[in-house]
């Protein structure tokens, strides 16, 4: 107990700290003081209420969302390697994505929200035939067949993702600079078109905590345990999605966060899904808010696609923890 | 209670399990015994509902098993599979807590006192509570074995499917658990369904046996009707013995390796044995198979060294076993390998008799004393006091015995003594009558188990003739040397 109660303290310490550090520090440098007296400074508390905020709530949004679906797969899946992006849903929203960069599509209505719409768009469809070709495949869907699916899918989306990028000639940047990701220039309205989506999709993987903590015997001792296995696992499956496929059409495809976050959470708090979920949502926003700082200071005011960072930050903390982890052990 | 019914099923189209009809009762533990592949596994996931049945059903409480919902069935039902590796781990506390998962409700499904009092009992009963927060990746295959029965046992489920649950435990916690089990069959009235490895753990602990093959049931019962070497034998493959175990009526087998007992060739006669004032003994080259009522090593086992002490007529010792295995070991001899016998008698005057007869041979060892010589009829009708005399036999049998011709040389053997005893008109000093032996006669029959097989040893057979006409002749010439005896 007490050593949960202290996993929540230190994560939502971390968090508040990424917060106050990314909505403070940048190119121009705001007093935290402009964020309960906008009067003191209207051209900062402009920055920060318009620019800032909703950039550091989205970034923690995206990261929440990979890191909690990232922790759900692995578990699901019972693979270490198992990430947001396993299934290919990602691979989908991409390809909705880049398509709209490619053909310049833009539909009435929509305007620059042409883009993540479609993406979303994709990201559905493609978890849709996932699901579709892995129940047809074997009606049980048992994890392996879920995984290969996934694999057959991310790879022929993978393909014509590689096809439109190199038909494209010499405008490679914003294709490739959406597939890097960012949370830059987005604004509220893309925070208020993910939010629902992230809310619902960790609210489903939230139910399924004591199940996930079955099934990580497999799916045979979880049934004997009493979980309606296939029903579950369809619920996290698509759970998962959700979210996935929000974080991707709001910000690209950003590596890292849902592959690590979960695996730092567990090593440091254990496999207990009741609380590797909750903590692995928090400290991914918290990771994702602190590499957006960095992309966006580090060689200011150039900014960096944020999935160079994450991986830059994210893979020696692993590393570090892994370290102590495994030296403590032995 | 568990009624499986007409049930067959496999993966695929391939039915593994074929037409399984039984019924286990509340309180009684069902072992499935059957080679690998015969479809143990099958049937297990059968009646757990993993797989489908292709027809037939399974009942719990009068219920079919898909009339149940995932999470009432788990109540009424807890399975402890084979164990697998992990990709990530829980703790010790964890995993027995998931046991309570069919027993909470709700989004938010509180923990009760009830989930928590069955977790601690459950950790208690397997002996782990000391590695309550220790994950479980890093436990011994043992150890794990035991969290996952405790899993089972905090499910509180009235029926137990256990498929092979002492894989990974040494004899030690192969037994506890067994008994942890067996003892919540009893009290909980539990209903136990268990996959053995092990026919003679099975034939111990269960009240039921079925024994599968090639997914069909080849015998069902009680351990004695199923545990028969014949069955066995046929189900499995393999040669083997049933025997039943020394305490309990349950039948036991033993393995009987492919490759024969690499025996030294070996015929005794009477010149291999060495006589003095000391002892009688004789050294076998291989281990013979020995039936006795000696000191050392009595009953039935295989021994290479025999030895018939001689010990003065006041050896007055508490502890005679102790004292003669120390005498043993003196002598450089193994106390595990020797059959030994005392007498009072002068064991110089031993008779030893070769008989060469079809298909074998046998050699007789006698040392008698008729000082003592007893009516056994007419024992019970005084208390009488001790005097020297014992008449110790031995006879040895190049040749194989049945089990039952053991028996019988020793009845033989016996009768042509209490002819002798009466040819020689020994009396019963206390009553008059004629003795049929001395109130501490021993007996050993041992055979080299190679050669020509008998299969009895009674008056009627080849060997039996030669046993009653040898003993007679060695034992009358033995209390003949008692009355009169030769010079050394």
């Amino acid at each position: 107990m007490s050593k949960s109660w202290l996993a929540y303290a230190v994560s939502f310490l971390l968090l508040g700290g990424a917060i106050l550090l990314g909505l403070t520090v940048g190119t121009v440098s705001i007093s935290p003081a402009v964020l309960w007296n906008p009067s003191l400074d209207e051209t900062a508390a402009n920055i920060l209420w318009n620019i800032r905020m909703p950039r550091v709530v989205l970034a923690g949004l995206v990261g929440a969302a990979l890191a909690i679906a990232g922790a759900a797969f692995q578990g699901l899946l019972r693979n270490p390697l198992a990430d947001p992006y396993t299934l290919g849903v990602s691979s989908g929203a991409s390809v909705g994505a880049v398509m709209t960069l490619f053909f310049g599509i833009s539909i009435p209505f929509l305007g620059s929200f042409t883009l993540p719409v479609m993406s979303m768009l994709g990201a559905l469809l493609t978890m849709l035939a996932v699901i579709g070709f892995a129940k047809m495949v074997d009606r049980s869907m048992k994890m392996e067949t879920v995984i290969l699916t996934g694999i057959i899918f991310s790879s022929f989306l993978g393909s014509i993702i590689s096809l439109m990028i190199a038909l494209t000639g010499e405008e490679l940047r914003q294709i490739i600079g959406w597939l890097l990701g960012s949370v830059s220039m987005r604004g509220w309205p893309y925070v208020q078109m993910a939010l629902p989506f992230i809310v619902i999709g960790s609210f489903l993987l939230w139910l399924n905590r004591r199940e996930l903590n079955a099934m990580l015997f497999g799916e045979d001792r979880a049934r004997h345990l009493g979980v309606d296995v296939r029903r579950r696992k369809m619920v996290i499956l698509i759970g998962g999605s959700v979210l996935t496929g929000a974080a991707v059409a709001v910000s690209g495809t950003i590596g890292f966060v849902g592959l690590v976050v979960p695996h730092i959470t567990r090593l440091l708090w254990g496999s207990d899904h009741r609380h590797l979920l909750p903590l692995s949502f928090i400290n991914g926003a918290a990771l994702l808010i602190v590499c957006d700082l960095v992309s966006r200071t580090i060689i200011s005011p150039t900014e960096l696609p944020i999935g160079v960072i994450t991986a830059f930050i994210g893979a020696p903390v692993f590393a570090f923890v892994f370290f102590r982890q495994r030296k403590g052990v032995a | 209670m568990l009624k499986v019914d007409h049930l067959s099923g496999g993966y695929g189209e391939k039915n593994i399990v074929n037409n399984a009809t039984f019924t286990v009762n509340k309180g009684k533990m069902l072992g499935i015994l059957g080679p690998n592949g015969s479809g143990k596994s099958t049937l297990m996931k059968l009646m757990s509902g993993i797989l489908q049945p292709a027809s037939g059903t399974v009942e719990i409480d009068g219920k079919e098993l898909w009339q149940y919902a995932t999470k009432e069935l788990a109540k009424k039902m807890a399975v402890l599979p084979q164990l697998h590796a992990h990709a990530f781990s829980h703790t010790v506390r964890e995993t027995v807590s998931l046991g309570r998962y069919p027993h909470q409700r709700g989004w938010f499904s509180s923990w009760s006192t009830e989930d928590e009092a069955a977790v601690v009992e459950a950790m208690e009963m397997m002996d782990i509570s000391r590695y309550e927060h220790t994950a479980i990746d890093h436990m011994s295959g043992g150890e794990q074995q035991r969290v996952f029965v405790a899993q089972a046992l905090a499910q509180n489920a009235s029926i137990l499917l256990l498929d092979e649950p002492t894989n990974h435990l040494d004899i030690n916690h192969q037994k506890e658990l067994l008994d942890t089990i067996k003892r919540q069959a009893i009290e909980r009235d539990l209903t136990i369904v268990s996959i053995f490895h092990d026919i003679n753990l099975a034939s111990m602990y269960c009240d039921h046996l079925l024994l599968l093959d090639q997914g069909g049931i080849a015998a069902i019962g009680e351990p004695h009707e199923v545990v028969k070497e014949k069955e066995i034998r046929e189900v499995y493959g393999t040669r083997v013995a049933t025997h039943p175990h020394p305490e309990l009526p349950k039948p036991q087998i033993t393995l009987m390796p492919g490759v024969d007992r690499q025996a030294v060739e070996q015929k005794i006669t009477k010149e291999d044995f060495s006589v003095s004032s000391e002892m009688v003994l004789y050294r076998s080259a291989a281990p013979l198979k020995t039936v006795s009522s000696a000191v050392i090593n009595a009953g039935s086992g295989w021994f290479t060294t025999f030895m018939n002490r001689r010990v003065d007529e006041n050896y007055r010792v508490s502890d005679t076993v102790e004292e003669l295995t120390f005498y043993i070991e003196g002598k450089g001899f193994k106390s595990t390998d020797t059959v030994a016998m005392m007498t009072a008698v002068d064991v110089g005057q031993v008779v030893l008799e070769n008989c060469e007869f079809e298909g074998g041979s046998i050699v007789v060892a006698v040392t008698a004393g008729a000082g003592n010589g007893t009516d056994v009829s007419m024992t019970h009708l005084k208390e009488r006091r001790k005097k020297v005399g014992t008449v110790n036999t031995w006879i040895f049998v190049n040749g194989t015995l049945a089990e039952e011709a053991f028996l019988q040389a020793m009845m033989t053997a016996t009768e042509a003594k209490t002819k002798a005893f009466q040819e020689e008109k020994v009396i019963d000093p206390f009553t008059g009558t004629i003795a049929t032996g001395t109130p501490t006669d021993s007996l050993l029959v041992a055979a080299t188990q190679q050669g020509g097989n008998f299969q009895y040893a009674g008056p009627i057979s080849e060997l039996g003739r030669h046993i009653g006409k040898t003993v007679f002749k060695a034992t009358t010439e033995a209390i003949r040397r008692y009355r009169n005896p030769a010079p050394h």
